[in-house]
């Protein structure tokens, strides 16, 4: 290896190396590059088709929202695909955590618990019983896996018919809604934080990430481990920083239009003043499923458990031997998907404003797709939360960008589908050339 | 001396199959007992039992003396028992210091993994056992077979081992590693542990322990110490199942 090549091939190396070099000393994943860069690509080709439309800020705003609900599922759909398991009954279990929390809304609260409705406490009764609902049913699919060894493909094949008819029997097959105005707020346009908040937010959220970044190089310094060199360090922050608060600002500059301001206003008794604006700013289901990324990845790197995931996935019997729990490791990890489920049927009905039958129906090829677009290898121990939300977005983006061109609703789904296979062949060859996994 | 180890009539079954059948074997400190016999004679699952890793179905295994439990890895790991299994039960996609420390984590205050710690330990132990080592950060896939191989030492290693039990352990390297592993036998028998090693190569066996135990179809043929046979006494034994006639 160190011994010196002709003359030429040294110097191509050379460059080769430098290219390398610059990327190493970012330290910068290449997949995520490739992932932002297919991502910016998707969305420059459907802004030129659409005439500029693809990327207005009201358009950013609409499809920021529209990806929250998968997006928050793709998380927990990592684990479950990097130990090895499938979930095929996320959609379904999403009705049933929505239906759950349209009947406590406005029925079995107010029935047996005597709570007029609109009652405050309503809609934080209900998310918990939704959640609890999800957890539940999560962890006894995961018993079923993992202790009585049934495959999770079986077993959750079975749950997509249960959960999604368990579903229509809790609400005898009705639309349950409206749903609660403060639950509502979840939802996307119909809670969003306005144009102060959303600085306060994309601030805080700047500054987090640059001292968690500052934290980590002083934590390798100690260690004397290499760190990387200054400038890229600082280099790192700026996109970081750039990245936060210029989300904020295109969310901030769409404005509500005017005729919904003068509705609010006098929903309040007040009248307008001449000349009021106000911007929509981040929406708070956005604002969920950045703190759900957030802890999720978390879990995955900083903890026990999202170490022993990753172990599992990797070699579950070399797992065992370490003495870890894999059976109650696959209950923990159906929990957590079903309790994602949960908020994402919080986020999904509140979208929609009520509880459908069909609500979340298919949304489990959506979230297999987009954990497995984003990166996640089905044979397991390689995955990420980033890749994953990525995932739902560029999914995302090809769906509403075919809607805005007018394609034919079957040339769409002819479409995602395409990408979805060559997107994991991308991703084969990609790995049988960085060799990693 | 009582012995470090003490398998007393160990027996198992899977199905209708005998796998260990009425074993006894000990080990005291300081000693490398080698396990020898075919494929299927029931060395490895003899040793998955005192690694916790399967449950006999009768027998009584003591340590130190004491009556021992010993219901999954963890309680093996509590009594100090380390193991370097045959497929060397890495977690592929994870890089060393994380295998090293799997299910064992140094953790920071507020309970989260501490991976520089872990890292900076890992580099250490390696500094001493394989001064090549140098991917610390690299998943244990892009490891040689050597190296890899180091990585289930150091785990045992580290740990502080008194009863080290090594599967295989020169299956899969080469003559250079394979110097470095035996090399390695011999310093940690001197500082006092108990190893038992499996493997089916007579002659690494004869050199490395001091007494080596025949199985044949889940029996225990005898235990013999290695400068009372000759390599064809052992060899007889693995084919014929029978005990040598001793020469002297």
């Amino acid at each position: 290896m160190s011994t010196p090549d002709t003359p030429n091939r040294t110097q191509s190396g050379g460059q080769k190396a430098n290219k390398k070099s610059l990327i190493d000393a970012l330290e910068l994943d290449t997949r995520l590059l490739g992932m932002i860069g297919a991502f910016i690509l998707v969305a420059i080709v459907f802004n030129v088709l659409t005439d500029g439309r693809f990327l207005t800020p009201r358009n950013i705003f609409n499809l920021t929202i529209q990806t929250v609900s998968v997006a928050i599922m793709a998380t927990g759909m990592v684990f479950v695909i990097v130990t090895r398991h499938i979930d095929l009954s996320v959609g379904a279990l999403l009705a049933t955590c929505s239906a759950v929390m349209a009947m406590m809304q406005t029925a079995w609260l107010p029935q047996f618990l005597d709570l007029p409705l609109g009652h405050p406490l309503i809609p934080w009764l209900a998310i918990a019983a939704g959640i609890i609902t999800g957890g539940v049913i999560g962890a006894f699919q995961g018993w079923l896996t993992g202790y009585l060894l049934i495959p999770a493909f079986i077993v959750t094949l079975g749950g997509l018919l249960v959960w999604r008819n368990a579903a229509w029997y809790l609400t005898n097959g009705q639309t349950i809604g409206p749903l609660d105005s403060t639950f509502q707020m979840f939802g996307g346009i119909n809670g969003t934080m306005g144009e102060f908040w959303s600085w306060v937010v994309g601030i805080a959220a700047t500054l987090a990430a640059l001292a968690a970044l500052w934290a980590k190089r002083r934590d390798k310094q100690r260690h004397e481990f290499p760190v990387k060199p200054l400038w890229a360090e600082v280099a790192l922050g700026g996109v970081i920083a750039g990245a936060i608060l210029g989300l904020i600002g295109v969310l901030n500059s769409y404005q509500v239009p005017a005729a919904r301001l003068q509705r609010d206003f006098a929903a309040r008794g007040e009248t307008m003043p001449e000349g009021f604006t106000a911007a929509y700013g981040l929406p708070i289901s956005v604002l969920l499923l950045i703190i759900v990324a957030v802890v999720m990845t978390v879990i995955a790197r900083r903890t026990a458990l999202g170490r022993y995931i990753f172990a599992t996935g990797g070699n579950p019997q070399a797992a065992e031997l370490s003495g870890i729990n894999t059976r109650m490791l696959t209950v923990k990890v159906f929990a957590i998907m079903g309790a994602l489920c949960a908020i994402s049927a919080v986020v999904a009905s509140a979208r929609l404003t009520n509880h459908s039958n069909d609500i979340g129906t298919l949304d489990e090829l959506r979230v297999i797709a987009a954990a497995v677009i984003g990166g996640t290898a089905l044979a397991g121990g390689i995955g990420t939360i980033y890749g994953a939300i990525l995932g739902a977005l560029i999914m995302q983006s090809l769906q509403s960008g075919m809607a805005m061109v007018g394609v034919d609703a079957p040339l769409q789904n002819i479409v995602v589908g395409s990408v979805l296979v060559l997107a994991v062949l991308i991703d084969i060859i990609y790995r049988r050339r960085t060799g990693k996994g | 001396m009582t012995p470090l180890v003490d398998i007393r009539n160990i027996s198992i079954a899977f199905g209708g199959v005998q796998a260990v059948d009425d074993v006894s074997i000990d080990l005291f400190p300081g000693e490398v007992v080698g396990l020898l016999g075919h494929n299927g004679a029931g060395k490895s699952t003899l040793i998955k039992i005192l690694s916790g890793a399967y449950k006999a179905d009768s027998g009584e295994i003591w340590i130190d003396g004491e009556r021992a439990t010993i219901n999954s890895p963890r309680d093996a790991r509590a009594y100090n028992i380390e193991t370097i299994h045959q497929t060397l039960a890495l977690a592929d996609n994870l890089p060393a210091p994380a295998n090293l420390f799997l299910g064992r984590e140094l953790r920071t205050m507020f309970g989260f993994l501490d991976d520089s710690r872990m890292e900076a330990e890992t580099t250490k132990i390696m500094a001493r056992l394989n001064p090549n080592f140098k991917k610390i950060a690299e998943p244990v896939s892009a490891l040689s077979g050597g190296q890899r191989q180091s990585v289930a030492i150091a785990r045992a290693v580290y740990f502080n081992a008194r009863i080290l039990i090594m599967d295989e352990p020169t299956a899969a390297l080469g003559v250079h590693e394979t110097k470095m592993v035996a090399d390695l036998i011999m310093e940690l028998k001197a500082q006092g542990l108990g190893i038992f090693l499996i493997s089916h190569d007579t002659r690494e066996m004869m050199d490395l322990c001091d007494r080596v135990s025949v199985m044949k179809n889940g029996q225990l043929i005898g235990t013999e110490r290695v400068e009372d046979v000759t390599e064809d006494d052992i060899l007889s034994m693995i084919i014929m199942g029978k005990k040598a006639e001793k020469a002297a």
